[in-house]
C-alpha cells in the first residue's frame, strides 16, 4: 500500500502571535516553524497502517518554500519513506492559499498514485479547514473528514499503537468526529481522509531514525513544472489584532461571585 | 431567478438546525447588499417540516427529499448543491460551518470552481462587494479576506450571527436530482445522549478541565442547576473522559453563551479561541495565575472540589 501524507510547515502554537504594525500579515521574525501538528497525527497514522500492511511506503508532501524541508525530513525522522517539496516562494498574505495547494497535491497525487492520502483536517495558521475536500473533490475521490477512534488516547489500544482507521478490502473504515456524536463511514480506496486530535498520539522521532531520516530523498518540484496556476481564490487583505477582553476581575468567595453574576452580569 | 444567494440547510431529526438560521441572517445580509434573493436548499429523506419551518422565513426553499439524502455524503451532497447553485444562478452559497458545512462545502467550491472563506465570524466591505472576517491562528489575528471568483462560497460561525427571524414570503418546491454514484458510504452513528441543552446554542455553558481529574459530577449538577450545557477542555477528551463532542476551542466547539463557566481549565489560546466570545466568563482555578483569568470577568482562585458545591447551594438559594 503507498500512503501520502500532506505536512504544512506552519507557525508553532506555543509562540506568541502578533499582528503587525501595517496589519498586513503577523510578525514571523523570531517566531519559531514546525509541522501543523495535525499533519503529525496524520504521519503517525500512515506508519501504524503501513507497519500493518508491508510491503508499503510513506510519501511526505509539502508544498511551500525551502525551508519546509524541515518538516519533511521531520516526517521521515519520524519514519517515513521519501519526501517531496512542491516549491513555491511566496510567503505571508502571497501564501499559497488552501486552493491552490489542493491543486498542486492534486498534480502530485496524479503522478504518484497513492492508495490513501492523509492529510490534517485544518492546518493551525490559517485554520480554514478546506484544503482535504478540496482535494478530493478535484480527484473525484470519496473523502472521510475528521477522522478519529473510538477508544480514548489513553486506552489499551492506543498504547499499542492500533492504528485507528481500517484498510479493508479496498476500502477505509473510519470514525468520524462529527457534531454530536460519531460516524462510521466506509470509503472505497483511493481515498482522502482528513484527521482529528483524537485518532492518536504522534510517536517522537529517535535519534537512529533522526540519523537515518537524513539519507531518505527529498524531490523538488514546482507549480511551473506541475503546470498550476497558483493564483489565489481568497486572498487575504489585512489582519487585526483580536478585540481585547477585559477580564482580570478576582472575586474573593463564592457568596460574592453569585451576587455579581446576579446583580451585575444578571446572568442567573 | 439570477443573482441568488444560495443557502445550504440542515436538518436534524427532521427539524431545522438552529445554526442554519445563523446562515440565513448571514445570507441575508449579502442578498441585501448584492440585490439578490436567499434561495434555501435543503435535503434529506423526511425533511418537510424542517423545509416549511425555512420557508417560515421568507426563504423560496429547494427541498430534495430523496433516499439518496438519507445520510450526508460530502460526495453526494457537493454534486446536489453545486447542480442547485447552477440552477439559481447563485453567485454566493452559504452554509453553517457545523461538521457538516465544514464537509461539504469546500467540494461545492471545487465543482463551481470557487474560493471558499471559512467559518467567516462578520461580512465587511462596501456596497455590494462583500469580504469576509474570519480568525486565524487560533484567534490570535482576524483577517478580512476576499474571495476573487466569480461565485464565492462561505461558511459561517453559527454564533456570531444572531438567528434570522420569521418572514412571509417563503415557499417549498421539490427539488429532484439523481447524485452519482457515491465511493462513500454510511456505516453507523453513535450519537452523543445528553438531555442537556446543545453546546453551540445553550444560554450558559459549564466546562470542565483536567483540574477536574475526570470527575465531571461537580460540573454536571451546576449545569444542571444553572440549564446549562456541559463543556471540556482537549485535554479532558483526550482523556477519553468525556465524549469529543463536549471540546470547547480552536478544533472543538465555538460557543458564545451569556455564562461560561470554566473550572479547573488553564485557559491555553487553543482553549479561549472557543469561548472568548462569550458574554460573562466566570473562572474558577487554583492557580492565580493560569492564563484564564486574563479572560475571565470574574475569578475565583480556589480549589473545585470545594468552591464548586459551595457555588451550586448558592445558586440555588439566589434563584428561591
Ligand atoms: C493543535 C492543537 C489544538 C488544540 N485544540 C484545543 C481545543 O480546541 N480546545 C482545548 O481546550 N484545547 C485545545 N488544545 C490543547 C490546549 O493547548 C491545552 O493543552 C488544553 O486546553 C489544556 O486543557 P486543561 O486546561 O484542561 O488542562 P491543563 O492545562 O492541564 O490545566 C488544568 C488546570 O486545572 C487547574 N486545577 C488543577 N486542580 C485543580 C483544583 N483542584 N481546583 C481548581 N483548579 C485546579 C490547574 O491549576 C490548571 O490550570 C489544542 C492543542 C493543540 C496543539
Amino acid at each position: 500500500m503507498k500512503i501520502l501524507v500532506t505536512v504544512k510547515r506552519v507557525e508553532d502554537y506555543e509562540s506568541k502571535i502578533k499582528v503587525k504594525p501595517d496589519k498586513s500579515w503577523i510578525v514571523t521574525e523570531g517566531v519559531n516553524c514546525r509541522a501543523n501538528p495535525f499533519d503529525e497525527i496524520a504521519v503517525e497514522e500512515a506508519l501504524r497502517l503501513r507497519d500493518a500492511a508491508m510491503p508499503s511506503e510513506v510519501v511526505i508532501v509539502s508544498c511551500g518554500s525551502a525551508a519546509a524541508a524541515t518538516e519533511i525530513r521531520s516526517a521521515l525522522a519520524m519514519g517515513a519513506d521519501r519526501g517531496v517539496l512542491v516549491k513555491f516562494d511566496g510567503a505571508g498574505p502571497q501564501s499559497l492559499d488552501p486552493d491552490a495547494a489542493a491543486r498542486l497535491l492534486q498534480k502530485v497525487i496524479e503522478k504518484e498514485k497513492p492508495d490513501l492520502v492523509l492529510m490534517g483536517k485544518q492546518a493551525v495558521d490559517d485554520d480554514s479547514n478546506v484544503t482535504g475536500q478540496l482535494l478530493a473533490e478535484y480527484l473525484g475521490w470519496g473523502q472521510a473528514t475528521f477522522a478519529s477512534k473510538r477508544e480514548s488516547l489513553e486506552s489499551e489500544e492506543e498504547k499499542a499503537k492500533k492504528p485507528g482507521i481500517a484498510i479493508e478490502g479496498g476500502t477505509a473504515k473510519v470514525w468520524r468526529e462529527v457534531d454530536g456524536g460519531l460516524e462510521r463511514l466506509e470509503v472505497a480506496l483511493p481515498a482522502i481522509v482528513t484527521v482529528d486530535l483524537r485518532l492518536n498520539v504522534p510517536r517522537y522521532a529517535s535519534l537512529p531514525n533522526i540519523m537515518k531520516a537524513k539519507k531518505k530523498p527529498i524531490d523538488e518540484l514546482s507549480p511551473v513544472a506541475l503546470g498550476v496556476d497558483t493564483t489565489a481564490k481568497v486572498r487575504v487583505l489585512s489582519v487585526e489584532a483580536p478585540p481585547a477582553r477585559a477580564g482580570g476581575q478576582k472575586v474573593p468567595d463564592v457568596a460574592t461571585l453569585v451576587q455579581k453574576l446576579k446583580t451585575e452580569a444578571k446572568v442567573i | 431567478m439570477a443573482n441568488s444567494i444560495l443557502l445550504i440547510a440542515e436538518a436534524h431529526e427532521g427539524k431545522l438546525k438552529k445554526a442554519t438560521l445563523s446562515a440565513l441572517a448571514a445570507a441575508r445580509e449579502i442578498a441585501v447588499r448584492t440585490s439578490g434573493n436567499v434561495v434555501g436548499l435543503i435535503a434529506g429523506h423526511g425533511i418537510d417540516g424542517a423545509a416549511k419551518e425555512l420557508a417560515a422565513h421568507g426563504v423560496r426553499v429547494l427541498a430534495a427529499d430523496s433516499a439518496a439524502f438519507a445520510h450526508v455524503l460530502a460526495e453526494t451532497y457537493g454534486q446536489l448543491a453545486a447542480e442547485a447553485a447552477k440552477k439559481t444562478e447563485a453567485t454566493y452559497v452559504v452554509a453553517a460551518a457545523t461538521s457538516i458545512g465544514k464537509d461539504v462545502m469546500p467540494r461545492v467550491a471545487a465543482r463551481l470552481g470557487a474560493g471558499v472563506a471559512s467559518d467567516v465570524i462578520g461580512l465587511s466591505g462596501e456596497g455590494a462587494t462583500v469580504h469576509f472576517r474570519r480568525a486565524m491562528w487560533a484567534g490570535n489575528a482576524i483577517a478580512t479576506v476576499e474571495v476573487t471568483t466569480p461565485v464565492k462560497c462561505v461558511t459561517v460561525r453559527a454564533t456570531e450571527f444572531a438567528a434570522a427571524s420569521a418572514a412571509t414570503g417563503g415557499s417549498v418546491e421539490a427539488f429532484s436530482f439523481t447524485p452519482s454514484a457515491a465511493k462513500t458510504k454510511f456505516v453507523e452513528f453513535v450519537p452523543v445522549k445528553s438531555a442537556r441543552p446543545e453546546l453551540t446554542e445553550a444560554r450558559a455553558v459549564v466546562s470542565g478541565g483536567r483540574g477536574t481529574k475526570g470527575d465531571f459530577t461537580l460540573i454536571e449538577q451546576l449545569a444542571d442547576e444553572l440549564g446549562a450545557a456541559v463543556g471540556a477542555s482537549r485535554a479532558v477528551v483526550d482523556a477519553g473522559w468525556q465524549p469529543n463532542d463536549l471540546q470547547v476551542g480552536q478544533t472543538g466547539k465555538v460557543v458564545a453563551p451569556q455564562l461560561y463557566i470554566a473550572i479547573g481549565i488553564s485557559g491555553a489560546i487553543q482553549h479561549l479561541a472557543g469561548m472568548k466570545g462569550s458574554k460573562t466568563i466566570v473562572a474558577i482555578n487554583k492557580d492565580a495565575d493560569a492564563p484564564i483569568f486574563q479572560v475571565a470577568d470574574y475569578g475565583l482562585v480556589a480549589d473545585l472540589f470545594k468552591v464548586v458545591p459551595e457555588l451550586i447551594a448558592e445558586i440555588h438559594k439566589a434563584k428561591v
